[in-house]
C-alpha cells in the first residue's frame, strides 16, 4: 500500500531529525572538551578582565559605533537627498560616493584616513574624530541607499498635500516626506547600526592607546598576554550584550510597521 | 457685461481658465478648455473616467503643469513664470480623493502643520483655529487621533479642515467621496453642503448627482478632455441637451432615483438604454 502524504512529510522529517541528533552527538564526541575548557572557560583568566572589558573596551565600542552611526545618517542623509536630486551634478556625485565607499573594503578606508590624511593636510586628527570619519563614511554609503528608498517609498500624494497647503519642496521634504521615510527605515537602519558595531573593531587599524582599546581589539590583546582564550569568548559576549536588544528592537519595529500598514 | 475686457474677467473671478491643454506624452488629456468661476460660486464638474476633469482641477493650482492655455486664480495668473506659486497655493485649498493626511501627525497637528511652517502662525493661534476646523467639520475631541485612527469619511473630514485651515479663497475637491463606503459619503457631503452656504467658492469633480443637483450652482459637462456642456443643475443634469451627457447620466444615476425625476428623465434612461444595447 503507497505511503499517504502526510505520513511521507512525517518520516521524511523524522530522518532529518536523526541526522541532525547523530551530527551533533558526533561533533560531541570527538571535541576535547578539556582542551576547550581550559582555553575558553578559564574563570581566572575571566575574572582579571574585569572591570576594563566594561569600562573601557564595552563603552569605547559604544562611543565608536554612536560616532560612526550619527556622522554617516547625516551624511547618508545628504547623499539620499543628492542622489534624488534634479540637479544632475548632485545625482553624479552621490552615486559616485556611494558605490566607491560601497565597493571598497572599510579595512583600506580606515588605513587609508587613519595614515593618508595626516600625510595629505599635516594635521593630527583627534582618535574619536578619526573614528568617527572612518566609520561614518563607509556606513554613510550603506545608509544613503537605505533612505533613498524609504523616502521613495513614501507615497508622491503626502508630497502633493504638502505643496498644495502652499509649502515649498525643500519645506515639504523636511516636514513630511523625511519624518515619514526615516519611519519606513527605522528597522534597516537599526540593521545599520549593529553592523557598525561589529564594524567598530576595525579600528585598531588606526594604531589605538591601552585606554582606547575597543571590545575586539581589547580581548586580542588579552589572548597574548593570558595565553588564553577566555578573553575572546567574553568579548564575543560583549558584543552580544549590545546587538541581541538591537536585534529586539528591529523586530518589534519591524512588528509595528507591519501593523501600521 | 460686453465690454469687460478679457483680463477684467479674469480679475473679477475666482478661477479664470483660458484655452487649457494638457498632454501626457502623445496623450491629450485637457483639448482647450474656457471656462471661470465667480466668487462664491459653487462649481461641480462631472463627467466619465478619463475625461480629464481631475487634471483640470490639479492645473488650477499647478500640481500639474499645463501644456498651454492660462490660468487665473483670483487675479494672479498662475501660468505665470514669475509667479510664486507657493503663495497662490496656500490661497487654494485642496481635498484629494484619498485625503492625503500626514500618518506621522496627529489631526491637530495635520491642521497645524501648515499655518506654522507656511502662515508662520504662533502654535496658540495656529490651535485655536485647528480647533475651530475640527469643530466644524464635527470632529471636536479627535485632536489626538492619528489619522489611521479615523474612518475613511473622517479623515476626509479632517482633509476638509486641514485646508479650511489655511482660510482660503477658494476650495478644489477631487472626488472627495469616491474613496469612501457609501455610509461615510453622507457625513462628507454634509460638510460641503454647510461650506457652500457659507458662500466658499468651490471647484467640485464628483460622482454624487445629488450633491451636484442639490448644492451646485452649475454644472460642467466634460468628456474626452473637453467641456460638452454647462449649466444649472436642472439644465444639464435635468435637461441635458447634447446626447453624450444624456449617456452618461444615465449610466451614473440610479434608475429609481431617475423614474421618480419625472418623464423627461425616464425618456433619457430608455433613450440611453437602447444606445447601450
Amino acid at each position: 500500500m503507497p505511503l499517504s502524504r502526510r505520513r511521507r512529510t512525517r518520516i521524511i522529517r523524522g530522518v532529518q531529525y536523526g541526522v541532525l541528533v547523530v551530527a551533533v552527538v558526533a561533533l560531541a564526541l570527538v571535541a576535547d572538551w578539556h582542551q576547550l575548557r581550559t582555553a575558553f572557560f578559564d574563570v581566572e583568566v575571566a575574572k582579571a578582565l574585569f572591570p576594563d572589558i566594561i569600562t573601557t573596551a564595552l563603552v569605547n565600542t559604544v562611543l565608536y559605533t554612536l560616532l560612526g552611526f550619527g556622522f554617516g545618517l547625516g551624511l547618508g542623509l545628504v547623499l539620499a537627498l543628492m542622489r534624488l536630486s534634479s540637479v544632475p551634478p548632485y545625482r553624479w556625485i552621490a552615486i559616485t560616493y556611494i558605490e566607491f565607499f560601497r565597493g571598497v573594503p572599510a579595512l583600506l578606508v580606515f588605513i587609508a584616513l587613519g595614515f593618508g590624511v595626516p600625510l595629505a593636510f599635516q594635521v593630527a586628527l583627534d582618535m574619536n574624530v578619526t573614528v568617527m570619519l572612518s566609520l561614518g563614511l563607509v556606513g554613510a554609503a550603506y545608509m544613503a541607499e537605505t533612505i533613498r528608498a524609504g523616502i521613495q517609498a513614501v507615497p508622491k500624494g503626502q508630497t502633493e498635500a504638502a505643496r498644495s497647503l502652499g509649502m515649498s519642496q525643500g519645506r515639504a521634504t523636511v516636514s513630511i516626506v523625511i519624518p515619514q521615510a526615516f519611519r519606513i527605515v527605522l528597522p534597516p537602519l537599526t540593521n545599520e547600526l549593529i553592523l557598525l558595531t561589529k564594524d567598530s573593531s576595525l579600528v585598531y587599524l588606526l594604531g589605538l592607546s591601552l585606554n582606547q582599546f575597543e571590545l575586539a581589539n581589547f580581548g586580542r590583546d588579552a589572548l597574548n598576554e593570558h595565553k588564553s582564550l577566555t578573553p575572546v569568548l567574553i568579548a564575543g559576549l560583549c558584543y552580544l550584550v549590545i546587538t541581541l536588544p538591537l536585534g529586539q528592537l528591529v523586530r518589534r519595529l519591524e512588528a509595528r510597521t507591519a501593523r501600521a500598514r | 457685461m460686453t465690454k469687460e475686457t478679457t483680463e477684467e474677467r479674469a480679475a473679477g473671478a475666482a478661477i479664470d481658465v483660458r484655452g487649457l491643454r494638457k498632454s501626457f506624452g502623445a496623450l491629450e488629456v485637457l483639448r482647450g478648455i474656457d471656462f471661470s468661476v465667480a466668487r462664491g460660486e459653487v462649481v461641480c464638474v462631472i463627467g466619465p473616467s478619463g475625461s480629464g476633469k481631475s487634471t483640470l482641477l490639479r492645473c488650477v493650482n499647478l500640481l500639474e503643469e499645463p501644456s498651454a492655455g492660462r490660468v487665473t486664480v483670483a487675479g494672479t495668473e498662475v501660468t505665470d513664470p514669475e509667479v510664486d506659486i507657493d503663495r497662490v497655493r496656500r490661497r487654494i485649498g485642496m481635498v484629494f480623493q484619498s485625503f492625503h493626511l500626514f500618518p506621522h501627525l496627529t489631526a491637530l497637528e495635520n491642521l497645524t502643520i501648515a499655518q506654522r511652517r507656511v502662515l508662520h502662525r504662533g502654535r496658540a493661534e495656529a490651535e485655536r483655529i485647528a480647533r475651530t476646523n475640527l469643530a466644524r467639520v464635527g470632529l471636536s475631541g479627535k485632536e489626538a487621533a492619528y489619522p489611521a485612527q479615523l474612518s475613511g469619511g473622517q479623515q476626509q473630514r479632517v482633509a476638509i479642515a486641514r485646508a479650511l485651515s489655511m482660510d482660503p479663497e477658494l476650495m478644489l475637491f477631487d472626488e472627495p467621496t469616491s474613496a469612501l463606503d457609501p455610509e461615510l459619503v453622507g457625513d462628507v457631503l454634509a460638510v460641503m453642503r454647510a461650506l457652500a452656504r457659507d458662500g466658499m467658492t468651490m471647484l467640485v469633480v464628483t460622482h454624487e448627482m445629488s450633491f451636484a443637483r442639490e448644492v451646485a450652482d452649475r454644472v460642467v459637462f466634460m468628456d474626452d478632455g473637453s467641456i460638452v456642456e454647462e449649466g444649472t443643475p436642472e439644465q444639464v443634469v435635468g435637461a441635458p441637451r447634447h446626447e453624450r451627457t444624456r449617456t452618461f447620466l444615465a449610466r451614473v444615476l440610479d434608475p429609481a432615483a431617475v423614474e421618480m425625476e419625472g418623464e423627461r428623465e425616464a425618456e433619457v434612461a430608455a433613450e440611453a438604454d437602447g444606445t447601450a444595447g
